[in-house]
């Protein structure tokens, strides 16, 4: 690649490249995002490559392997444009139809469609199932038709023109206005304003200044910034560069979590092929500019993600946060320069707000949030996958319209948010708005988008119990209040799961609660508490089941309840009785079969494998 | 030539009193300037601060006495005007429940026992345990910072967070110094009081026992039993 | 491991002190795990106090400081793969093998790992078993694969 020594060469060379693409008849994009390639994506990559070679097609067809679709739940996922078709659950047998029938002849394969699962409804277009009909693609635009490893697909849907409109005159300081009349406020969570942290580090004592993407994705269930990284990675650089610029930094890091082996891949190749191109390293684009960034890696740790201990990580240490409230990272953060640190996705708004003016974007969403936001929908739910919304949709939308509800006809109970710093919001409470204020009123919060749909089958001091021991795995141990808090949380959590709990250990609970918040050294001790507190809150009837009748009402926590079989429901087909792996499970073939008790593990096995629904939870 | 370097100073009110204090002053330093004393575990006068204990908690304002937020005045350095109480009701809950939590850690480490005390814990609601360390960190500290060593550090992380040379053998980067030794608060022969009248325990006397951290507990020490020397 | 493996992966990241983990993890690729003679090695080379380098190794859950099994099994213990129920295809998984997390199976067979998300929620509960992903994970579909790999 040839490198570009002026924004006229960007120009040229994106003018070429549009010209290529426009000779395409046909785009069929395949989702190359981790999960569809768990279902094999890549192979169905080369099965089609193979069978539009076979066919002569190269000229007329472009092949694009690329960032997710959103739309997990079908994945493996195919679509065309542009005609907006849509197949999901593809596999390698369906390659060749597709090529013949709806490639060269026009014609829409019926069976590989969506099929809506309450009307039986085939619905041939994207833009017309209910999982995308209600979505806003801004960040997630045109993801679907970009190869992360081709710069050229970035390119064609208006790459690097962003860094190139500040390069044409923009001074840093009109950047950051732009950026503050936009609202962008921080994605990771804390919903900071973005151009008060860039003004802050510009305007910070010191030559050396630095920037850092921070892509230590660690809620569990949440996945949009990996999305982000690996399918669209120059849009972060962009978003990078355009920081540089307004703040004053030379060097930038993105900070991968070790778990995200193609996320760091992608980047890393971005990063080579933007210093080949001259859009990273030395006088970019002829303008006197230097800028380059370099992918560290995690290792994990979800502790990495709070920006002090990202910083200590980052210089080679141990994860753990600096008790530096006097002083904030804009002032001293990577050794002790002033330091810029944003996450992948508030990164990824940048070049978008720069291309279609801070006018266009403020429109979008809520007063006081503005823009998108992705969600990972995730959990007990139909359609899960990553959805993009304005700021101010409805937790009803997002599950219901976009996320189809709850599948075997149960219901919402409550949905997790923020991560393990954030909380359940109840059923009764779907209809509150999701943006960065309002879930923080009702004691979770937005968080990064990680949201998980519970049914009336999850037990809510499970859940409590599960965030807790999760974060005291995680806590660095630096300080009391965290590291023996969690401790003893998950002791009292585990007692009463496993038939110890007393109601004084309620009340402990939430003394600890007021120590840990106040008093711990970083966020993930001071947020600890918030799964404890937020299912109390909401759901303290079935603590009180717990240690009281010791029962638990959902059916979940092995130690209070009992499994057995409905004799009435019952046909003796002995399936269990085949799966059991304690031999637990008594009966004559034809005749109602029971559990024996005391032999009884509560594995689940027998439910799951009962066509008949006769295995029951008391 | 004489080259001054100006320091600037920031009004910090303490419990009442105000004074000026230095730039980069901590507010725990401020405090023992006008004779306020705030209670602390993990820090020596001498070392940097470390922050884990949460003990010297303080309630700190930045804000002409608006908001209050808690910190540690140990680490807390003064960069503009603050307000600070250093004895609130919100600070002796916390203090109490930090109180409760280490010595249901380490019931038999004279310095938790007596933090404990000091608060007015008489009852444990926690299951205790029996940790001779209270990961303070001043064996790191003294042996990274006073004697040039580098040969304890913190190990693995969260409840599983250790002291302890590499590999758990005594280092070729330590220096016989004994250090760490003496300032460590857990090594302390807890006073287990006289059982019957007239009774002699003859515990202090036994200052020869090995440090409670050792054996193969936390570090390598300087007795015998240490491979090192074999 | 050769010494001369563990300074031509240090020379590739510049000996730079920022990349230490990175360093360790392509270190670990070879043997799967890092020994006290890497470690001591790699302190030498970039000149870090052992202390810290085994600060840093014992910090991070993805550093192993012992042998693993010959076959790496990690489950997903995300929330949302917890709510498909991960947490007792787990308790399956250790009692079929008699293994605990972060443990080795006694024929040095399989090492068993917990892993707190790995970014692939809509398809969990999930299961990687030697860099492979296995969604949508029930017990039984686990031992299948687990007596395929044995064999």
């Amino acid at each position: 690649m040839k490198r570009l020594e002026s924004i006229k060469d960007l120009e040229r060379l994106r003018e070429t490249i549009v010209a290529k693409n426009n000779t395409y008849e046909k785009t069929l994009s395949i989702c190359g995002e981790t999960g569809c390639r768990v279902y094999g994506s890549e192979s169905l990559r080369q099965a089609f490559e193979r069978e539009i070679q076979e066919k002569g097609l190269t000229d007329k067809i472009k092949l694009v392997f690329s960032g997710c679709h959103g739309f997990c739940e079908q994945g493996p996922i195919v679509t065309i444009e542009p005609d907006g078709i849509f197949y999901g659950k593809i596999s390698e047998k369906d390659v060749a139809s597709i090529v013949s029938e709806t490639l060269i002849n026009g014609k829409i394969i019926d069976s590989l469609l969506y099929e809506d699962p309450d009307t039986g409804e085939k619905i041939p277009y994207e833009k017309d199932i209910p999982f995308y009909k209600t979505q806003k693609k801004v960040v997630f635009n045109n993801h679907d038709l970009i190869d992360p490893t081709k710069f050229e697909d970035y390119m064609n849907f208006d790459g690097y023109q962003a860094i190139c409109k500040v390069f044409s005159g923009m001074s840093p300081d009109q950047v950051i206005t732009e950026i503050k009349e936009s609202g962008l406020r921080g994605r990771g969570g804390g919903g900071f304003p973005t151009w008060q942290k860039w003004n802050s580090c510009r305007k910070a004592k010191g030559g050396t200044k630095y920037i850092i993407c921070n892509c230590d994705e660690g809620d569990p269930g949440a996945f949009m910034d990996r999305s982000i990284l690996e399918g669209n990675p120059h849009l972060v650089l962009e978003g990078m560069l355009i920081g540089a610029f307004a703040i004053g930094s030379k060097e930038g890091y993105v900070y991968v979590r070790h778990e995200y082996p193609l996320a760091w891949e992608n980047a890393g190749l971005a990063i080579e092929q933007a210093r080949e191109l001259g859009l990273l390293g030395e006088n970019i684009l002829g303008t006197g500019f230097d800028f380059d960034i370099e992918v560290a890696r995690g290792g994990g740790a979800f502790v990495c993600g709070e920006s002090t201990a990202l910083v200590a990580s980052l210089e080679g240490g141990a994860g753990e946060p600096r008790d530096k409230q006097h002083l904030h990272t804009v002032d001293s953060g990577l050794w002790n320069k002033p330091t810029n640190l944003n996450n992948v996705e508030t990164w990824a708004n940048v070049p978008i707000i720069i291309n279609n003016s801070a006018a266009w974007y403020s429109q979008i969403g809520t007063p006081l949030s503005k823009g998108t936001k992705i969600f990972s929908l995730v959990g007990k739910i139909r359609n899960t996958g990553l959805v993009e919304v304005p700021m101010g949709t409805t937790l009803r939308e997002i599950v219901y319209d976009i996320g189809g509800g709850i599948p075997d006809g149960f219901e919402v109970k409550a949905v997790q948010t923020g991560g393990p710093s954030g909380g359940c919001i109840p059923n009764r409470l779907l209809d509150l708005p999701v943006d960065f204020d309002e879930l923080t009123k009702v004691g979770s919060m937005m968080g990064s988008g990680g949201m998980i749909v519970m049914d009336e089958k999850t037990c809510m001091v499970d859940v409590a119990r599960y965030f807790v021991k999760f974060l005291k795995e995680e806590s660095c141990g630096k300080c009391l209040p965290c590291r023996e808090g969690l401790k003893r949380m998950d002791e009292i959590l585990t007692d009463i799961i496993e038939d110890q709990g007393t109601m004084g250990e309620i009340e402990l609970l939430e003394e600890l609660a007021f120590v840990m918040k106040e008093a711990s050294l970083c966020g993930l001790g001071k947020t600890a508490p918030n799964s404890v507190l937020s299912t109390l809150e909401y759901f303290r009837d079935e603590y009180v089941a717990h240690v009281e009748q010791k029962k638990c009402p959902a059916g979940v926590c092995t130690a209070l309840i009992t499994y057995s079989i409905n004799p009435e429901v019952c046909t003796g087909c002995g399936a269990c009785l085949r799966d059991c792996p304690y031999d637990a499970i008594e009966g004559e073939k034809r005749k109602p079969h029971h559990i024996v008790t005391e032999l009884c593990k509560k594995c689940g096995t027998c439910m799951d494998v009962c066509k008949f629904g006769a295995v029951e939870i008391t | 030539m004489f080259v001054t370097t100006e320091v600037s100073t920031y009004l910090a009110e303490i419990d009442g009193f105000q004074m000026k204090i230095d730039e980069g002053t901590t507010i725990l330093d401020a405090a023992h300037q006008c004779g306020i004393h705030i209670p602390t575990m993990c820090y020596l006068e001498g070392l940097s601060p470390y922050g884990g204990c949460r003990i010297c908690s303080v309630e700190v304002s930045t804000d002409g006495g608006k908001t209050f937020r808690v910190a540690a005045s140990c680490s807390y350095e003064i960069h503009r005007p603050i307000i600070v109480k250093t004895d609130t009701p919100r600070i002796r809950r916390i203090r109490k429940m930090l109180a409760e939590l280490l010595v249901a850690s380490a019931p038999n480490v004279k310095l938790a026992q007596d933090i404990a005390a000091r608060f007015g814990i008489n009852q444990v609601r926690f299951k205790m345990e029996d940790n001779r360390c209270l990961l303070c960190g001043l064996c790191v500290r003294i042996c990274d910072e006073h004697m040039g060593g580098k040969a304890l550090g913190f190990v693995g992380r969260g409840p599983e967070k250790k002291v302890s040379a590499p590999f758990a053998i005594r280092s070729e980067l330590c220096l016989n110094c004994g250090g760490c030794d003496s300032i460590c608060p857990g090594k302390m022969i807890p006073c287990q009081g006289v059982k019957e009248p007239g009774e002699l325990c003859g515990k202090c006397l036994r200052l020869e026992e090995m440090p409670f951290c050792c054996p193969m507990g936390t570090f390598g020490c300087f007795c015998e039993n240490n491979p090192l020397d074999q | 491991m050769e010494f001369s493996m563990v300074d031509s992966i240090i020379d590739k990241h510049r000996c730079k002190s920022w990349a230490l983990i990175s360093i360790l993890q392509d270190i670990q690729e070879q043997d799967g795990y890092l020994s006290q003679y890497v470690l001591r090695r790699v302190a030498d080379k970039m000149k870090i106090p052992i202390t810290r380098i085994y600060g840093v190794a014992t910090f991070y859950k993805t550093l192993n400081l012992v042998p693993q099994g010959r076959h790496n099994i990690t489950v997903c213990s995300g929330t949302a793969c917890h709510v498909r129920g991960s947490n007792r295809l787990l308790k399956e998984i250790m009692s079929f093998l008699d293994v605990e997390p972060e443990g080795t199976t006694e024929d040095g067979e399989f090492t068993l790992n917990v892993v707190n998300c790995l970014g692939a929620c809509a398809i969990g509960p999930v299961i990687v078993i030697d860099g492979k992903y296995h969604g949508k994970m029930s017990a039984s579909k686990t031992k299948n694969l687990l007596i395929k790999c044995r064999s």
